[in-house]
């Protein structure tokens, strides 16, 4: 706490105008005493000697004169050992903790530590006395969960030091000391394995930032060979309500070969979350064989909880997610969704009266949304090895236009785009990634030569579906129609996935190759129909064999035969290959 | 003592300021004008400028009027002494029975901690086929009902109160026509169930600040009685008005409008309420359908727009009937799983079809020559529509998935349908 003292005068929602006594800076962290009980707030405005905060709580039963302390330090999170597997509300308040002492409700004032100070971790010691060392090199580790977590030199330690002493091997928990630093000065400081770090700066000690090139396999079809992306990327699924963002960020989260994921609730329903934590303790990681919550943190911040606090949230977890790149690991940090976010930003413009940009999102939203996907990206550590933090972030854009500002904002600044279309979920078309509308910059699994031909099928198969709208079906030549069909075909197949049935939720790399293979075939193919209904009849019972066989175990018997029995049916229809068709199913033999 | 002030110090709409010292945010104050006593809250503090909504409105309010500061929030009384009656928006009798005060609880309350929550594991049946087969009801859900001006909303809603096995019905109508206030009540009266509901109702005709108070006072009390075991039920209609109130308020009072003229804090009012639907892990539950008017039928006007955000799908009510596509219900996965191996497929593969009828149907408005698959889509969108949609249809579920087989196999060969085989094998009516 500083000295400085102040004291209410005037409420406004969840603004709260104080007067001061003394200094205070720009986005440091004031309680509000009220009736006994510290409400947290940060302060947003200065003008004199009145400063406005945005109260993270209610603002029920603030009144004018109510004490307010200052603490002179910006909303910070605790990074240490323990965040994996932890449930966090915006302000990185361990949510379970808080239900132990609370009850069913969120009471206002209730603030605990993030880290659990009673667990000890067994601790490794690597640096020496005498090392020089820096901010962010390694002191020691400790195992947490499936990985090795490197307790480094605090980020907040500007300058080089010198290592004085350091704890030998040994059970510590997280507040006691391991190491004490010495200075150029002579002026020594003890170091634990935890610190803090202010979230609204981005972590920057590794040695350079790289290009995302390596794909992040989702196991989702439609994303893993249409629209990838790269790990250290930034992709964003924009999409009105019901068009299945949060099935797919589940999906992703579960699937996605990463190391660490984190999910940021941020002003979503909670029954979404309630999912997520009550299902990933039952299931597996493949990558570890342990439960995914291991490699999960959970920021929750949902729609009821208040608002200021959303706004912090996605900072709390990108923060956690900088921390853990700095032990080479790959994470993935999903947001859902950024429009919250921003709307909560613009609810405080309002009540600070700020002059309204575009649908009264404050002049400055671009830029925050773009300082914020920036803190994604792969990087080279000082030691050589490399850490990427993936961001996904869904927009909820009002009446499911894109033209709103926080799509048009987000667009400008990822490298994929997962555009949701509300006519593809009305036909149950799942998930519901438009194909002709998305894009991405990134590499994929299969080469983009190949994946650009067979999405030229689903380009011209839509052109044709809008021409027979106008023409009619007597109006369309076969071989149109045959094309038709064919966009159809993959569309049903390979774009459209369920992911409620077991097999068919994650699809392998492999497995999406040889599919891809398969319908490459079908694609290339000449066919020799006496009719249009002949046509649609044969691709029915095609299509119906091949969603059977997505649903079947890959690698089983029951596979290979449903696969066997597909290419005889395949095989006593068609007639001649395409010669790009044909390099295709070569370069994927 | 609390301190009495008699100097108003301005009047907009029915907001007015008295310069007054140790008000807290939020509180209570009397306002005592020449047409009698009104309630009103505390929504801004600026030094010693306290504003306040005054809940009868503001006319006729003098700037000599008294008031005079409670020193509480907004509260309601709790127990089952409620059940059967009816109230204002501002917990005032509406039926001639007894003013309640005893037991207050606060209203508006805060979240719940998301870890406490469950995930929703039971269906609410309530024999209509468009919601039980193709958006299955759950304990514990939020679901708005999307209709413009027009539509049967109301019998919907009172037809789901009637059917839906629950322990106790809160009704909070917002900006109800008189005539709907009288035909819920006639018609929980006929049903026998006003015994087992509870009405806060503010009526087109009281004063708007009443309206705000609709949802936080139904569902304090919902909340209590599902703490106490009770699976409740919210009937909120009509939300529109609700958020149309919050712009009246919030545009008297200057603040930047966001979109449409509605302030820039809708998405969470109306979240901070419809996230109260809950289902306690060892207690009772709270599920919540409201009503929501889209106007001119656009689903993306501000209202509608945020509320599917926020609520865990809607129904579309369109031409009296629920509208298979746009209405959703989110939860349905995590019950028709459970109820019959066929229910997901049948559902999946009813609705794809229906939409290539749809598609047909326009073709054929457009004067064009049908094929024989045309034909095919053009039987079995008739049956869906007569035999599914219709909602004087009131069959159990079981009776509403068989009927779907049968319709699939009047009118398509198997393979046609889309649906996996051994499911075909197991159901496919047998000629």
């Amino acid at each position: 706490m500083t000295n400085t003292k102040g004291a209410v005068t005037g409420v406004n929602g969840n603004m709260v105008s104080v007067r001061v006594d003394g200094t205070v800076s720009m986005n440091e962290v004031a309680y509000i005493v009220v009736g006994g009980k510290r409400l947290k707030s940060e302060i947003i405005r200065v003008q004199g000697d009145i400063v406005q905060t945005q109260v993270f709580e209610m603002t029920k039963g603030i009144k004018v004169g109510d004490p307010v302390e200052f603490t002179g330090e910006m909303l910070a999170v605790e990074l240490g050992p323990g965040l994996l597997g932890k449930i966090y509300d915006g302000l990185q308040n361990p949510l379970p903790e808080v239900a132990a002492q609370t009850g069913y409700f969120l009471e206002p004032g209730v603030y605990l530590e993030a880290l659990p100070r009673n667990v000890k971790w067994s601790w490794t010691p690597v640096a020496k006395a005498g090392d020089r060392v820096e901010r962010a090199d390694l002191l020691g580790t400790v195992p947490e969960g499936a990985f090795t977590h490197r307790v480094m030199v605090p980020f907040t330690m500007y300058g080089s030091y010198t290592v004085k002493s350091i704890k030998p091997a040994g059970e510590y928990a997280v507040t006691d000391e391991v190491a004490v630093l010495e200075d150029e000065s002579g002026a020594s400081t003890r170091v634990t394995m935890m610190f803090q770090w202010p979230v609204k700066r981005a972590i920057d000690c590794y040695a350079e930032r790289l290009k995302p090139v390596e794909p992040m396999v989702t196991k989702t079809r439609i994303i893993d060979t249409f629209f990838p992306v790269a790990k250290g990327g930034t992709y964003c699924i924009p999409g009105p309500f019901g068009a299945g963002k949060t099935v797919l960020q589940q999906v992703t989260s579960r699937n996605a070969d990463v190391d660490i994921v984190i999910i940021a609730a941020c002003g979503e329903r909670a029954g979404e979350v309630v999912e997520t934590l009550k299902e990933f303790p039952e299931l597996l990681d493949p990558r570890t064989g342990k439960s995914l919550m291991e490699r999960t943190i959970i920021v929750c911040n949902t729609s009821s909880m208040p608002v200021a606090a959303r706004e912090a949230s996605v900072y709390t977890a990108v923060t956690m997610a900088e921390y853990y790149r700095q032990m080479g690991l790959n994470v993935l940090l999903l947001a859902d969704s950024t429009s919250r976010w921003a709307q909560a930003m613009r609810e405080m413009s309002g009540r600070l009266e700020e002059i309204p940009g575009e649908e009264a999102f404050p002049a400055y939203l671009e830029s925050v949304i773009a300082s914020f996907y920036e803190r994604a990206g792969i990087v080279r550590l000082k030691d050589g090895s490399k850490g990427s933090v993936t961001i996904g972030g869904t927009v909820s854009p009002a009446g499911g236009n894109f033209e709103e500002p926080v799509t048009q904002a987000t667009l400008k600044v990822v490298g994929a785009f997962h555009g949701l279309s509300r006519e593809r979920s009305d036909a149950r078309k799942y998930p519901a990634i438009h194909p002709l509308d998305s894009w991405s910059k990134y590499g994929g699994l299969l080469d983009s030569g190949s994946v650009a031909w067979a999405h030229s099928f689903l380009k011209r198969g839509t052109e044709v579906g809008q021409m027979m709208k106008v023409v009619g079906e007597e109006g369309t030549s076969l071989d149109d129609f045959l094309v038709y069909l064919k966009g159809e075909f993959l569309d049903d197949v390979y774009l459209q996935q369920n992911s409620f049935d077991a097999v068919d939720a994650s699809v392998s790399p492999e497995r999406q190759k040889a599919s891809f293979r398969s319908c490459v075939r079908i694609l290339g193919s000449s066919f020799d129909f006496k009719d249009k209904d002949a046509a649609r009849a044969w691709f029915n019972q095609l299509r119906q064999r091949f969603l059977d066989g997505n649903g079947i175990e890959w690698g089983t018997d029951a596979y290979a035969s449903a696969e066997a029995e597909l290419k005889a049916f395949i095989d006593e229809r068609v007639s001649g290959l395409d010669k790009k068709a044909a390099r295709i199913i070569e370069s994927l033999e | 003592m609390k301190k009495v002030y008699s100097r108003i110090e301005s009047i907009k709409g029915s907001v007015i300021t008295v310069r007054a010292t140790g008000v807290t945010y939020g509180e209570l104050a009397e306002v005592t004008t020449r047409f009698g006593v009104s309630l009103a809250e505390v929504n801004r503090l600026d030094e010693d400028m306290v504003s306040l909504q005054v809940f009868a409105g503001g006319r006729g309010i003098s700037t000599g009027d008294e008031v005079r500061f409670l020193g509480n929030p907004m509260r309601v009384s709790f127990g089952d002494s409620l059940k059967g009656r009816i109230f204002t928006g501002s917990g005032e009798p509406r039926d001639n029975g007894p003013t309640l005060s005893e037991n207050l609880i606060p209203i508006g309350g805060p979240s719940v901690n998301p870890t406490n929550r469950i995930i929703p594991r039971e269906m609410v049946r309530t024999g209509i086929p468009m919601i039980d087969l193709f958006n299955t009801l759950v304990k514990s859900q939020k679901l708005p009902i999307f209709s413009i001006s027009g539509e049967p909303y109301n019998q919907l809603l009172a037809r789901i109160a009637m059917q839906a096995e629950v322990d106790l019905i809160i009704l909070g109508g917002m900006g109800l026509k008189y005539d709907d206030y009288l035909f819920f009540k006639d018609t929980l009266e006929e049903g026998g169930s006003l015994q087992k509901t509870i009405m806060f109702v503010h009526t087109a005709a009281d004063p708007v600040v009443e309206c705000l108070m609709v949802p936080d006072i139904s569902l304090a009390v919902a909340e209590r009685f599902a703490l106490k075991g009770l699976n409740v039920l919210v009937l909120l209609t009509d939300m529109t008005n609700f958020a149309d109130a919050m712009k009246e308020i919030a545009i008297t009072q200057e603040q930047v409008p966001s979109n449409r003229g509605y302030p820039g804090d809708l998405y969470s009012q109306l979240a901070s309420r419809y996230e109260k639907a809950v289902d306690f892990a060892d207690s009772g539950s709270i599920t919540i359908l409201a009503v929501t008017t889209m106007p001119g039928d656009d689903v993306t006007h501000p209202v509608p727009d945020n509320t599917g955000y926020i609520t865990e799908g809607q129904f579309y009510l369109k031409g009296g009937r629920i509208e298979p596509f746009g209405s959703l219900s989110r939860l349905k996965q995590q019950v028709n799983g459970r109820t019959r191996a066929d229910h997901r497929a049948i559902m999946d593969g009813m609705i794809k079809l229906f939409s290539a009828y749809r598609d047909t149907l326009e073709k054929k408005s457009m004067g064009f020559q049908m094929s024989a698959w045309d034909q095919k889509l053009l039987k079995y969108g008739e049956l869906f529509e007569s035999e599914m949609m219709d909602l004087s249809v009131n069959v159990p579920l079981e009776g509403a998935l068989d009927k779907g087989w049968e319709i699939l196999a009047a009118c398509f060969e198997p393979q046609e349908t889309g649906l996996q085989s051994k499911l075909i094998d197991q159901f496919w009516p047998k000629k």
